[in-house]
């Protein structure tokens, strides 16, 4: 058999239809001895690419969905309700998808021993959290609003509110680690990893959404927050039409 | 058909340990006892040549027999089953030298899409602090000399590039060091 030896193309960067970040963003520091500066090669979406792992039909304890009620007492912090669907680009809700969460608690402190914010810590959050999507792709945790902290790279560096999310898609190319942020955060023009998403459109799906659909009356408030994946190998991207 | 708009990417952070290293998903891919067990070892390093303590690396592969278990992995369209608990994907965390652990099976080689097969390999896909999207590459075995000749992935890439990809052997496995950036950097894909 002869093998080809015709080069693959290379892009310089990370962006997948214009959406996500550069790896080499110079205001993030950390990317700074982290990105990688060769280009990728981008090779055909094979077998390897076009499956990944499906935890769906694990049983989780409903407790890891409510951040609220894994210990003894209560989290101090504003309850909220975070909710939403975890979608392909093509509309269809994904079913059976483990939604992994972490955060900050209530006062901005990660319960993580590299994290030493002058914030306390809170002995009843951890921080942790997963559900697996239903039929209809939704996902839904009871939490505490995590608070900013400060990442010291100059005078008022904070980041802005947010909640880590990590999802696998239907496969490798759509896998997706991300923030949630909340809506009209004064932090937003400051947060280089905000920031680093150059397509203000695209930035903008990062921000959930205040919905009393989803409040629990006297109790919680609730955010809404889809998330869309979607593999390079899909055809370019059009924006919704009714936005 | 309407399109969605894609939610970004943004950096796992130096606390993913907090959400992801939990017990469902784990760095035994197959049980260290398992006959076939190998174990991969490595370091995530950054660009000055440091250890990247904080960072994550999964893998996802084939089964010896080079299915996937996965809908779309069994060229029959349909889940395999195999009820032997393979799953075919790891995730271990980094530790303070930048080292990894995982253990699993070598996979057989699968197909590629324009015909003829892919030497064995296993995806490797890393996050970190820093990474404001994981990366991912391939991580390809030492003793494969002939089917990684004939891959037609490596044998696209240049000489330096197929070094980053290819595994060393060692002791009850193989080595595979991750270097994000720098002259030795390893080879990443856009996927």
């Amino acid at each position: 058999m002869s093998v080809d030896v015709r080069p693959f193309p290379e892009v310089v960067d990370a962006e997948r239809a214009g959406v996500d970040p550069p790896y080499d963003h110079y205001d993030y520091v950390g990317t700074r001895l982290r990105a990688p500066k060769e280009p990728l090669v981008v090779i055909p979406p094979t077998l390897t690419e076009l499956t990944g792992p499906a935890y769906g039909e694990s049983s989780i304890d409903s407790r890891d969905a409510d951040l609220t009620r894994q210990h003894e007492g209560e989290p101090l912090g504003e309850r909220i309700v975070v909710s939403g669907r975890v979608l392909g680009s093509d509309g269809k809700p994904l079913r059976g998808q483990l939604v992994e969460i972490w955060q900050a608690n209530a006062a901005g402190r990660y319960a993580h021993e590299v994290d030493d914010h002058d914030a306390p810590l809170d002995p009843n959050f951890s921080g942790a959290g997963r559900c697996v999507t239903d039929d209809e792709g939704r996902y839904r945790f009871v939490t505490v609003k995590p608070g900013a902290y400060p990442w010291r790279y100059h005078r008022d560096a904070w980041l802005t509110n947010h909640i880590h999310f990590s999802v696998f898609g239907r496969a490798i190319t759509e896998r997706l680690v991300t923030q949630m942020y909340f809506p009209g955060d004064p932090l937003f023009p400051f947060d280089p990893i905000f920031n680093s998403v150059r397509d203000p459109k695209a930035r903008e799906r990062l921000v959930s959404t205040f919905d009393l659909g989803l409040t629990e009356p006297d109790w919680a408030l609730g955010y809404r927050w889809d998330i869309v994946v979607g593999g390079k190998s899909a055809t370019p991207l059009e924006e919704p039409h009714d936005d | 058909m309407t399109e969605l708009g894609i939610t970004p990417s943004q950096t796992a952070g130096p606390y993913l340990r907090i959400g992801l290293f939990r017990t469902l998903v784990t760095p035994d891919v197959v049980d260290p006892g398992h006959p076939r067990a190998i174990r991969i070892e490595g370091r995530l390093l950054d660009g000055a040549g440091d250890a990247v303590p904080d960072g994550m690396v999964e893998t996802w592969q084939a089964d010896v027999s080079g299915r996937y278990r996965h809908p779309a992995g069994d060229g029959a369209g349909a889940r395999t089953t195999d009820d032997d608990g393979f799953l075919g994907f790891g995730r271990s965390g980094t530790g303070a030298d930048g080292g990894f652990v995982l253990t699993t099976i070598k996979p057989g080689p699968v197909p590629w899409p324009e015909g003829g097969m892919q030497a064995p390999h296993i995806e490797v896909v890393v996050f970190a602090r820093g990474l404001l999207k994981h990366v991912v590459t391939r991580l390809y075995f030492p003793d494969e000399v002939e089917a990684n000749a004939a891959d037609p992935v490596l044998s696209r890439l240049s000489a330096a590039q197929r070094e980053t990809l290819v595994a060393v052997p060692q002791d009850g496995g193989v080595r595979f060091d991750i270097r994000l950036q720098g002259p030795a950097q390893t080879t990443f894909f856009a996927v």
